[in-house]
């Protein structure tokens, strides 16, 4: 790998974390076990709602093995659990932002609201004492969906919040839609429910927290995917310690989704003990604990009309949305289904006039949170499914419907407040239709319906907003945070290189793919160069990994890190050749005089930087380490096709998914090879929303019914297809490495191709209302009410 | 209360006490130290604590400790023959990309091996079929499917069993 180096961007390198998960010698939380570590189980609520007349621990506290045994009333001192975006309502007034507190104080608000915590010398020890925690329950009538939740008289669940609103907020002009809607040509309506998910890393959540009394100093292993973030909300926010105390490393961390950027009580109730027990304390959670209480995703019911005009073109969009927040704010939850939701209704059409109503809601749920694509999956729902509505009810082809409307010209300001830089909408359907063969399609339904199957071809057009984002522009929106993204390159005076990021890699590849770019800029081996990240005793800073942030944000970071690396060394090696600054060039690891064969390698440079016997000692500092703070100027855009085809068998309610082709517009690429994994993953998710995946509650007790993978359906191998992928690339144009993100666009995608398959495969039987999942029980029912046999 | 197991973990000869209770899980992650082992669920679904038990996949959070007295089991650990050559099915695994996070691929790879052992030619659907028991929530099972096929290709008869079996 070393002869050619900056032909490194765009290879498929085989991962350097491999060996270590290959070999069962990764590090993930749970595999670590600290000297005289001690174990903690959660005492959780099992009502949905609840008022705590009292909690008596006395029993528990004497237990065999017990070191502790703490109580919501035992956390004095402690504040509750901060959301990180405050929402303004369309009434000017800030969002109702009930207290969140580490354990439950009052009342529970849902089936898995932590109610205590136990701390002892085994993990049995804690269970059995936790048996004997007295806990006087006056249960309380439960409400788990939004519409029975905004209904007079439904149970409250917080009095800070009065007819369990958290928001009502809107994006876009509503008199240019209602005046774009009076002068339609045609209106097409739509009802739809986005299903509720349960993130589910295989990994299950973890946390390890010990004090070092000698120095008044915490450590925490978390499983997390933005650890500064993470310290600095317990920290500032919950703990009241001292940021410099506390040190965060999440070590290898087993996927995320979402589900691990939150800070959860468990890990802070971990070390607001540590300190009390004087012991390392560990808490896995079992599967059932990362069911009912890891931040779920999705969960939104909308009505939408699009207006079009007689040629087709969209005049309008007006939707409205209720959000499911859960029982409490989880750390990003206000944003999710408006700042991230809202501002995609435009999709990749020129559609002049949105506007979007959004009201979130309190329910007797787990907290609800950003779930891979987070809000854009489930504005492309919206916008895929009633642009395919709109093409069956006008006649016109679902492909020409969607041409008729891309935006073409760019730079493109959206109605919805978005700046679109740059995309070639046409080119990745056109390749997506290719792959899919849609020439081929009518001869496969025709040769389907003889035996008797009923087979459906959908399209989704999708666009993202990655990346996040201009800081002072999110800022302005809510965010009670920055957005940027911290590198430092530190060479070492033999010339290899660390690399610390505050990106987080739970899957994502970045020891290989940030080494890739490091290795190109450097003109180095990629076995030169390390990736250290996960942990904020080591990472100068970081806001961590989500939203397809980590290569766009978190490796311009280490690019403009690596600029300064390279001025240094002209500088250095100005010195040494005795030539100009200006007259210094740097490729392929080597400086030289321009015009000249006098050069010095990287190397060189690095060793005389750290032995600086030769050296402008008056003008320049030693060393060789430059750290970076990248703020993007935009949001990136990814967008694609994806084309999903199903057959379904009427007779058992079976639909397969026969084909699923995507191509996608990431920008340029760095690993094809990790590119593709990480579509074939989140369009594994996606279909797995859409056709299996599902959470529920009971309606009237709140208990949570798929509260284990035997009962709620998580895709399997023999669930999916293999799947067909291919990119094109417009470069980003605010970023240097022209890079856009790739690692939610199939959970985007997925759902509305294969629902719009499905409704496609409906479209015979005269089925034109349809929710996800489209499991075999609901689609045979559906089928069987249309057409009663 | 206690009792003495003894069998064979990886080639070596093994005995230890543990609590009656112990799941064979537990025993080889927090008396074995085999980490490698790993637990993502508590209802037997989700594959990644398979090992090999006398030369059969199994899931090891299924199994009492005691259960495996006087046999062999065979973890991800013991794949390697300790000299950082990775056994073929784990080299298709990594030329595929067919593991992201890492998590269920112990328990995937090891399932991989029984597979090609009782169907040394899978197609693909038998391979998605068979791999049913193990759940990846990373790669979509695309190119562990592509892994699985290559793996079986590159081995030889019989050589799923190397490595203390």
């Amino acid at each position: 790998m070393g002869a050619n180096e900056p032909g490194l961007i765009g290879q498929s390198v085989l991962r350097k974390e491999d060996a270590r998960f290959l070999t069962g010698t990764g590090q993930f939380t749970d595999d670590i076990t600290l000297p005289r570590q001690t174990y903690a189980f959660f005492l959780r609520s099992p009502h949905a709602h609840a008022r705590l007349r009292g909690v008596d621990s006395a029993k528990a506290q004497a237990a065999p093995g017990v070191l502790g045994v703490y109580t919501g009333a035992d956390l004095t001192g402690v504040n509750g659990l901060p959301c990180g975006w405050l929402i303004t309502g369309t009434d000017g007034k800030p969002m109702n932002e009930p207290p969140h507190p580490v354990l439950a104080q009052g009342k529970v608000r849902y089936v898995g609201d932590p109610v205590a915590v136990v701390v002892a010398e085994s993990l049995v020890q804690a269970k059995d004492a936790a048996e004997l925690i007295d806990v006087d329950y006056d249960v309380l009538p439960a409400v788990v969906n939004v519409v029975d939740a905004l209904k007079p008289g439904a149970p409250q669940v917080h009095d800070e919040a009065p007819g369990n609103r958290c928001y009502t907020w809107a994006l876009g002009d509503k008199s240019a839609v209602d005046a774009a809607f009076a002068r339609a040509a045609h209106v097409t309506k739509i009802d739809i429910v986005n299903n509720r998910l349960i993130p589910n890393a295989i990994e299950p959540r973890a946390a390890n927290a010990s004090h070092n009394a000698a120095d008044d100093a915490y450590t925490l292993y978390v499983t997390s995917q933005n650890p500064h973030v993470e310290r600095l909300l317990m920290t500032a926010f919950v703990l009241g310690l001292p940021e410099h105390k506390v040190r965060v490393i999440a070590p290898d961390v087993g996927g995320g989704f979402g589900s691990k950027i939150y800070l959860y009580p468990e890990e802070t109730a971990l070390v607001w003990a540590s300190k009390h027990v004087h012991r390392p304390i560990k808490w896995v959670a079992e599967r059932s604990e990362s069911f009912l209480a890891d931040a779920h995703g999705r969960d939104h019911v909308t009505h939408a009309e699009l207006a079009l005009d007689k040629n087709g073109k969209f005049l309008a969009l007006r939707v409205q949305t209720t959000a499911n927040m859960g029982a409490y704010l989880s750390t990003f939850a206000s944003c999710i289904p408006t700042i991230l939701y809202a501002t995609l209704l435009a999709g990749q059409y020129t559609t002049p006039a949105i506007f979007c109503e959004v009201t979130a809601v309190f329910t007797n749920t787990a907290p609800v949170d950003a779930y891979r694509g987070a809000g854009r999956p489930e504005a492309t729902y919206v916008v895929e499914r009633i642009v395919h509505q709109a093409a069956v009810e006008t006649g016109i082809a679902q492909d020409e419907l969607r041409r008729r409307n891309f935006i073409r010209t760019f730079p493109y300001q959206t109605p919805v407040a978005l700046n679109y830089d740059i995309g070639d909408y046409d080119a990745c359907l056109d390749e997506a239709m290719r792959m899919a063969d849609v020439k081929g399609f009518t001869a496969r339904k025709a040769e389907a319906a003889k035996r008797g199957k009923l087979r459906g071809l959908g399209y989704a057009s999708y666009i993202e907003a990655c990346g996040l984002a201009p800081s002072n522009i999110a800022g302005a929106l809510g965010a009670r945070a920055g957005l940027f993204e911290a590198g430092e390159v530190r060479v070492h005076p033999t010339g290899s290189v660390s690399v610390f990021t505050g990106s987080h890699s739970h899957g994502q590849g970045h020891e290989t793919t940030f080494a890739q770019v490091v290795a190109a800029r450097l003109g180095i081996p990629l076995a030169n160069v390390d990736i250290v990240h996960g942990d904020t005793g080591r990472v100068p800073f970081g806001m961590g990994t989500y939203g397809s942030r980590s290569l766009s944000v978190g490796g311009t970071a280490i690019v403009k890190a690596l600029d300064k690396i390279v001025a240094k060394g002209r500088k250095i090696a100005a010195h040494l050749l005795e030539a100009a600054e200006s007259d210094i060039e740097f490729s392929d690891g080597k400086f030289s005089v321009a015009g000249t064969d006098r050069s010095k390698t990287f190397g060189e440079i690095a060793l005389t930087a750290y032995v600086p016997h030769n050296y402008p000692l008056g003008t320049l500092e030693p060393g060789l380490d430059e750290t970076a703070f990248y703020d993007p100027t935009n949001f990136t855009f990814p967008a694609g096709t994806h084309i999903c085809e199903v057959e379904i068998d009427p007779d058992t309610g079976v639909v397969r998914v026969e084909r699923f082709s995507a191509c996608d517009d990431f920008g340029n690429i760095i690993n094809p090879m990790i590119v593709e994994g990480q579509v074939h993953g989140g369009v594994a998710q996606g279909i797995g929303q859409a056709l299996m995946e599902s959470c529920v509650y009971d309606r009237d007790s709140g208990q949570l019914l798929t509260g284990s993978m035997m009962d709620y359906a998580m895709p399997r191998a023999d669930d999916l297809p293999s799947f067909q992928v291919s990119t094109k690339v417009t470069p980003c144009t605010h970023n240097p490495l022209g890079a856009k993100g790739c690692g939610e666009a199939g959970a985007i995608g997925a759902p509305a191709a294969l629902m719009n398959a499905v409704m496609d495969a409906f479209a015979a039987r005269g089925i034109v209302h349809f929710d996800m999942p489209a499991s075999p029980h609901r689609v045979w029912s559906a089928l069987r009410a249309a057409q009663p046999n | 209360m206690s009792a003495t197991l003894s069998l064979t973990v990886n080639g070596k000869a093994v005995s230890a006490s543990v609590d009656p209770r112990t799941l064979l899980v537990e025993f080889l992650r927090d008396q074995m130290g085999l980490t490698g082992v790993h637990v993502g669920c508590d209802t037997a679904q989700c594959g990644a604590c398979t090992v090999h038990l006398d030369g059969r996949a199994i899931k090891a959070c299924n199994v009492l400790a005691l259960q495996a007295a006087g046999a062999s089991v065979l973890t991800i650990e013991g794949l390697t023959n300790g000299d950082g050559a990775l056994h073929r099915m784990q080299a298709a695994f990594r030329e595929c990309h067919a593991l992201q996070c890492g998590f269920c691929t112990p328990g995937m790879v090891m399932s991989a091996l029984d597979l090609c052992a009782r169907h040394p030619h899978a197609d693909e659907a038998t391979i998605r079929a068979q791999l049913d028991g193990n759940i990846c929530r990373c790669t979509g099972y695309h190119n562990i499917v592509k892994a699985v096929k290559q793996g079986a290709a590159a081995m030889g008869e019989g050589e799923v069993r190397h490595g203390g079996e």
